[in-house]
């Protein structure tokens, strides 16, 4: 995770490169005019790199598909020939055990055909740089590639060189962004509340799909290091939830400036206030270094224990994006108590995956930014 | 096609899939979205009604994830599949408002496949309107309408309209309720040939309300 940063600094939260929506093919004119051959414009542009990029409108788009494919999961044949002919290619040069076997589940569940890359057994190691193994698979036919890199940038480094048309997915980049994580996130706490009939803070009604208007969430951890607390709170705030970062000073990043979140250093005084407590995972190569004392100093001051669970309100819901440290920012009996969602987190993904891969390849996105 | 030729029509379609089925104990109705839904709907009631018993079990499909123009246009579902009863054994009676060129029902029957294997499977629609590019029959039909390629026909539960792509009209307004099915047709309706899109800005002409008594062609 410590790698050389090719293009972003760890610790600047991506800003989203231009507003989301791109031009409207339709101009808009008076309310009978027939808005076809769809409207709005497609919330997606050819790539999804950061989660910023996709603005609140994309980021409902992507849940309201992610309801209808997590209906076709529950079938009893559960794929679509949405995505028949297309390939997507699923390269992984960092270690992972869900995000890439769920994206290529997702691909598959749309019948793409999904064809692996694996780092440790190419010709990387006989010296091809990494454009030159892009351009290749590029020319093989790959329709969209989804990548995870120990370095940030690494996926729109990988967009740009691209000749074709290609899309990206970012996996999870270094310490920048991890965005189908955060979709997921975002879609479990929703689909969560409308399951349990929970309204929405801000109005009397039952919670819309995506949206998390006036929720409270915290964060709490190792912000620093954590690409999915970027990507978390770029996607929680743009949906309406209020932010708060809860960390040590050592695990926060040097600057927090243009984070749309606030800080905290007092979990308990925080949690009785939480709809959702976020919790990321704390990883014990930085446990015993400069960053922090020691475990049992952390999970004294910022675990999730089973007395400071009973804090919370009684609607409050638990995450992690996993993999979870039992016993250090989750105590056991929380992380498989009623109001724990991380396995939640995990089912929503394959469903979350296929409506970004849909809206990327299929739903004709490309035809309006191509 | 005012309200009450709809509701007549929908009463003797009812009729025919009591007079066909004999029973209502395994017949499901299942309307396509968004057009289909509420006429899946009445149907449902009116041959609950005509049999002496409750409505018949309605679902709702959404074929855009089997659609085959996928690709060539902007293609995404309105509401999530909900057909909440299995359908291995049953009739199935799909619904939709209108049939024109047939693609949609083609993705409907791969849709109903994946669902289950029903004992068959019938199509009701409240208006065919011809040019169909698929093997597509209809079993039960409210009005058979001969249109244009060109035209535009909204179906809603008040009736049926006939209207026109007009891109130069200055914009007659329209009822503003007929949007949302209008938006379901062109969803449906393929595009007219030669042109993958129909033209931008266009703005539908009510051009002939179709009453009774009109332009001949009921079944």
């Amino acid at each position: 995770m410590s790698a050389p940063m090719p293009t972003a600094s760890p610790t600047a939260l991506p800003q989203p490169a231009q507003p989301a929506e791109p031009a409207e093919p339709v101009p808009a004119a008076e309310p009978t005019s027939l808005p076809l051959p769809a409207e709005p414009a497609p919330p997606v542009g050819r790539h999804l790199l950061s989660v910023g990029d996709l603005g609140a409108e994309g980021l409902k788009e992507v849940l309201r598909l992610a309801a209808t494919f997590a209906e076709v999961l529950s079938r009893p044949v559960r794929s679509v020939p949405a995505l028949r002919g297309k390939t997507v290619c699923s390269a992984f040069f960092e270690d992972s055990t869900r995000t890439r076997l769920s994206f290529e589940l997702a691909a598959k569940r749309l019948s793409a055909d999904v064809v692996t890359f694996s780092p440790s057994s190419s010709s990387l190691n006989k010296g091809e740089s990494l454009r030159d193994t892009v351009l290749t698979l590029e020319a093989m036919g790959v329709d969209a590639f989804v990548v995870r890199h120990s370095c940030a940038g690494v996926p729109a480094q990988v967009a740009g060189w691209l000749a074709g048309a290609a899309s990206v997915v970012n996996a999870g980049d270094g310490a920048h962004e991890h965005p189908t994580q955060a979709l997921l996130d975002c879609y479990t706490i929703s689909a969560e509340r409308r399951r349990r009939g929970l309204a929405m803070r801000s109005g009397s009604g039952p919670a819309d799909a995506g949206d998390l208007e006036g929720l409270q969430v915290a964060i709490v951890g190792d912000i620093r290091h954590s690409r999915v607390a970027r990507s978390c709170v770029l996607a929680f705030s743009a949906l309406g939830a209020a932010v708060t970062l809860v960390a040590p000073p050592t695990l926060l990043p040097p600057s927090l400036e243009g984070w749309p979140a606030e800080v905290s250093h007092d979990l308990g005084s925080l949690l009785p206030k939480c709809d959702v407590v976020y919790l990321l995972r704390i990883q014990t190569e930085r446990m015993e270094g400069q960053f922090l004392p020691s475990a049992r100093e952390y999970k004294a001051t910022y675990g999730l224990t089973a007395e400071r669970a009973r804090l919370l309100s009684p609607g409050a819901l638990v995450m992690h994006p996993g993999p979870i440290r039992r016993g250090i920012e989750i105590a056991a009996e929380v992380a498989d108590g009623p109001a724990s969602l991380i396995t939640s987190q995990v089912a929503s993904g394959v469903a979350v995956r296929m409506a970004v891969l849909y809206l990327l390849l299929g739903s004709g996105a490309l035809l309006a930014t191509s | 096609m005012d309200a009450g030729d709809l509701k007549r029509a929908t009463w003797r379609v009812a009729h025919e899939i009591l007079e066909r089925n004999r029973s209502t104990s395994n017949v499901v109705l299942v309307g396509l979205q968004t057009g289909g839904v509420w006429w899946a709907e009445s149907l449902a009631r009116a041959v609950g009604a005509a049999a002496g018993e409750p409505p018949l079990p309605v679902g709702s499909l959404d074929v855009a994830y089997y659609r085959d123009d996928i690709g060539l246009r902007p293609v995404v579902p309105s509401a999530p599949t909900d057909v909440p009863f299995p359908v291995d054994g049953a009739v199935v009676v799909l619904c939709d408002d209108v049939l024109f060129t047939g693609r949609t029902v083609r993705a409907a029957l791969n849709a109903i496949a994946d669902l289950g294997r029903p004992a068959a499977v019938q199509l009701a629609v409240v208006v065919d309107r011809g040019h169909r590019e698929l093997p597509v029959r209809p079993d039960y039909v409210g009005k058979n309408l001969p249109t244009r390629r060109d035209e535009m026909v909204d179906v809603t539960p008040e009736g049926v309209v006939i209207g026109e792509l007009d891109a130069g009209a200055g914009g007659g307004p329209g009822p503003g309720s007929a949007l949302p099915q209008l938006n379901a047709l062109a969803s449906k309706g393929a595009p007219a040939p030669g042109a993958s899109t129909p033209p931008p800005g266009g703005t539908l002409v009510p051009k002939d309300a179709m009453s009774a008594g009109n332009t001949g062609g009921a079944s």
